[in-house]
């Protein structure tokens, strides 16, 4: 039985045509999944049937009836709910208060807390009412938006990239969930890029590209190559590497245990790790459990006791970002616009300040503009970064984009030791590709590249060795060939957070 | 000097009138900054109260008439701030500090001829019996609605802001506003009606300057009481009991000093006339433990 079908939707955010005739139907009880690239247009297609934004034209039916929110009450209203990957919680508020926000009609706040608890159990979702969100964890926070939508049992359920933040183990227990709703008779329009996920749990799948519907299929009919390519359009390589001996080691760390830097930060604890030329070691974990303290106990940010951080045989611990560049030890920050680049400043500008010094691109405390310009274009001819010229301010770069400069401009220094934290976030299979091979490179040139990142997969694909960082300590690194997802899971701590929702 | 000269329980009624104008000044923009708003044009918009009152008593005869049209004026004044910073998207800081500017400037102009003229004060509550118990009846029986109606809004605003629904909306604006537009609620909207009612509750507080306090019409007689309230609600962690408290603070600290003054101690008078606002910052910065609203400030702009 159809629940929901689009027919012929069409949306143009000025001369960009986001969706573009998109038709699809879901079934009640199925699970569909909604496939595409960064930028392929879900985030608008979903906001069209969630009632965030209108079409331009086209039509929706919700069992039968012609459907068309004007805005999120009356998409609620109609059964439908939707669990946002970001955007959506109130870190002040406490759970029953962030619940209530989402109900068009909550009870008082006694006998919510005590439906949540209810249906919180009932899914396998424990949860205190009382607790802020501001101190949960990723998935206790998921499990908030989960249960806010389920308090108004919807018949069609949105999931908008739920599973990005969550640990291996915590990603088993959602779809345990989904699959429970799911066989209750809700239909869920689940939407990702990731794979795998959508081949274990989806019935049917509509691909999105540049804003139209290129195939519909049974995604467990087919392999996750051929989805990847119907995806991005193209053959994708995975990028080649070859093995070879790791060299001298050239980065140590030694008992580094440092502060939190902000308040919802972690503090560094005793960790110690080994680097070796021409090897790139993976760091993976759950963002917040101290990659951005350990970038900047790495980078120079945050000074630590010399001892601590060793470049080969010498103590840098103490020196700031500056020294250690001329050393040798460059970084790529996670967040590209505002720690990686300045944002109203010009690719060459951006290129200036990381680079002057290895490149020479400033004499006597004068800038050579020329020198700057040309090693910006350097860049951007490299790494295939796709912009109108050196003069284009970062902000003006799409992700995909100002990530291939923010890494080329590190890559084109020629560093001993490069550390990129997230190094293909938010970035397409294409770009994130070209990202990993530069990386690869690197390190069979010979530099040590430390990789931190959320992205098992990309960390599997590129890392000759593994770790996890877990609260703010860091495991042993383990060979990174052979290790199964369930050994992965348990070296990130697995299912640690779910005992902490217990109390 | 002559300690004795000062009357414990003057001192304390007195106190509680000096830290009215504050008190609906700082409750105001606690309103408007729990719903992501910074309006640093609070100074402004109690001064155009306070004239606006002014006349309206004057003109009108009647003192609650004159609040009334402070409200008013206040309310008025605070929707061109919300309509540059909500729908043009202006920078709150620079807009809040030019509208105080302006209310400075405009109160000189709407105050041409109404300076030495004397408006209408509220009658004191006279209660029989109770008004005339010793001690307790002048500090808690003996003073204008204003007083009563200031006290009230404490609680109103508590009661809003912790229990009822409208005012998790407003919280709820004010710590995400992304995440408030994407479950439906009117960002903009909600925004506007607090600036409206924060510009109305400074507005209240400067005619409480000039029709009690004062009481008659002054160029700038607010005299940087707008910042204080500013600094109450940020001191206070935006929580309206301790507001109140910051209120009296510099409530008692203004009437104490002016009764050393009175009483001629030995210190110079500058030092006297600077200890309000020392002591209050100093006590508020002391005791804060506050977390700002997530969204202070910054600038909601809708997409999609």
């Amino acid at each position: 039985m159809t629940l929901f079908t689009a027919e012929g939707l069409d949306k143009a955010y000025g001369a960009v045509q986001a969706n573009d005739d998109v038709s699809f139907a879901v079934a009640a009880g199925e699970v569909h999944a909604l496939l595409g690239e960064n930028g392929a247009g879900k985030s608008t297609l979903v906001k069209m049937i969630y009632g965030l934004v209108a079409p331009d034209a086209g039509r929706m039916e919700m069992e039968g009836a012609p459907y068309a929110p004007g805005d999120p009450n009356a998409a609620r209203d109609a059964g439908v709910a939707m669990v946002f990957q970001h955007f959506s919680l109130f870190d002040a508020l406490n759970v029953a208060e962030n619940i209530a926000l989402g109900m068009a009609d909550p009870p008082p706040q006694r006998a919510l807390a005590a439906r949540i608890r209810e249906v919180s159990e009932a899914y396998g979702l424990p949860l205190d009412p009382a607790r802020a969100v501001g101190d949960l964890s990723a998935g206790e926070r998921q499990r908030v938006e989960i249960v806010r939508c389920l308090l108004q049992a919807p018949k069609l359920l949105i999931m908008d990239e739920p599973t990005s933040v969550l640990t291996p183990q915590e990603v088993e227990i959602l779809f345990a969930t989904l699959r429970k709703i799911s066989a209750e008779g809700t239909a869920i329009l689940y939407i990702s890029h990731k794979l795998e996920e959508i081949r274990s749990l989806c019935d049917g799948a509509t691909i999105l590209r540049q804003g139209r519907v290129v195939a519909r299929c049974d995604p467990r009919a087919r392999t996750a190559r051929e989805l990847a390519e119907l995806m991005v359009g193209e053959m994708l390589e995975p990028p080649a590497r070859e093995r070879h001996a790791a060299g001298d080691v050239v980065l140590v760390l030694d008992g580094l245990s440092a502060p939190a830097r902000t308040a919802f930060g972690t503090r560094l604890e005793r960790i110690s790790l080994k680097v070796r030329r021409g090897e790139v070691l993976g760091i993976g974990g759950v963002a917040g459990n101290g990659q951005d303290e350990l970038l900047a106990a790495l980078s120079g940010e945050m000074k630590v006791a010399p001892g601590m951080v060793r470049f080969g045989d010498r103590p840098v611990g103490a020196l700031g970002p500056e020294a250690r560049r001329r050393l040798g030890l460059l970084c790529a920050p996670e967040e590209r616009l505002g720690h990686a680049a300045a944002p109203a400043m010009s690719l060459t500008e951006n290129a200036l300040l990381s680079a002057m010094t290895r490149k020479g691109l400033a004499r006597r405390g004068f800038l050579r503009w020329g020198a700057a310009k040309g090693f910006a274009e350097e860049v951007i001819a490299g790494f295939d970064v796709r912009v109108p010229g050196a003069s284009s301010a970062a902000q003006a770069l799409s992700g995909g984009n100002l990530q291939k400069f923010v890494i080329g401009r590190e890559v084109l220094q020629a560093p001993e030791v490069l550390v990129v934290n997230q190094p293909t976030w938010g970035v397409d299979a294409k770009a994130a590709a070209q990202i990993r091979q530069a990386l690869l490179d690197l390190a069979a040139g010979g530099a040590a590249v430390v990789a931190i990142s959320q992205d098992l997969d990309e960390l599997m694909e590129i890392s000759d060795r593994f770790a996890a960082l877990n609260h703010g300590r860091l495991s042993a690194p383990r060979p990174a060939e052979g290790l199964t997802v369930e050994e992965i899971g348990l070296m990130l701590g697995g299912a640690h957070d779910m005992d902490v929702a217990h109390v | 000097m002559d300690l004795s000269a000062i009357n414990p329980v003057l001192l304390v009624a007195s106190l509680i009138v000096a830290a009215t104008p504050l008190l609906f000044a700082a409750l105001g923009e606690l309103v408007v900054e729990r719903a992501g708003v910074l309006n640093l044009g609070v100074e402004g918009m109690m001064i155009t109260g306070a004239i606006c009152g002014f006349i309206v008593g004057v003109e009108s005869g009647s003192a609650y008439l004159g609040f009334l049209g402070a409200a008013a004026g206040g309310a008025l004044l605070s929707l061109i701030f919300g309509v540059l910073t909500q729908y043009l998207l202006s920078n709150q800081v620079a807009t809040g500090l030019a509208l105080t500017l302006f209310g400075l400037g405009l109160s000189a102009l709407l105050g041409q001829g109404y300076q030495g003229v004397k408006g209408p004060t509220p009658a004191r509550l006279d209660i029989p019996v109770l008004s005339d118990l010793p001690v307790v009846g002048r500090i808690v029986f003996g003073h204008d609605l204003m007083v009563y109606a200031g006290l009230a809004l404490v609680v109103a605003v508590w009661w809003l802001l912790t229990r009822s629904r409208a005012g998790l909306i407003l919280r709820a604006v004010g710590e995400n506003h992304d995440a408030a537009h994407a479950l439906g609620y009117k960002v903009v909207r909600v925004r506007l009606a607090a600036i409206a009612f924060g510009g109305a509750c400074a507005g209240i507080g400067g005619a409480y300057l000039s029709l009690v306090r004062v009481p008659q019409w002054t160029e700038g007689m607010t005299g940087g009481a707008g910042w204080i309230a500013l600094a109450i609600v940020v001191f206070a962690a935006w929580k309206p009991w301790r507001a109140l408290l910051g209120a009296w603070l510099f409530g008692g600290v203004t009437v104490l000093q002016l009764n050393l003054q009175a009483a001629g101690i030995a210190l110079p008078v500058e030092y006297l006339s600077m200890s309000p606002y020392l002591v209050t910052i100093l006590v508020l910065v002391l005791m804060s433990s506050g977390r700002a609203p997530g969204s202070l400030g910054r600038i909601f702009h809708k997409t999609g």
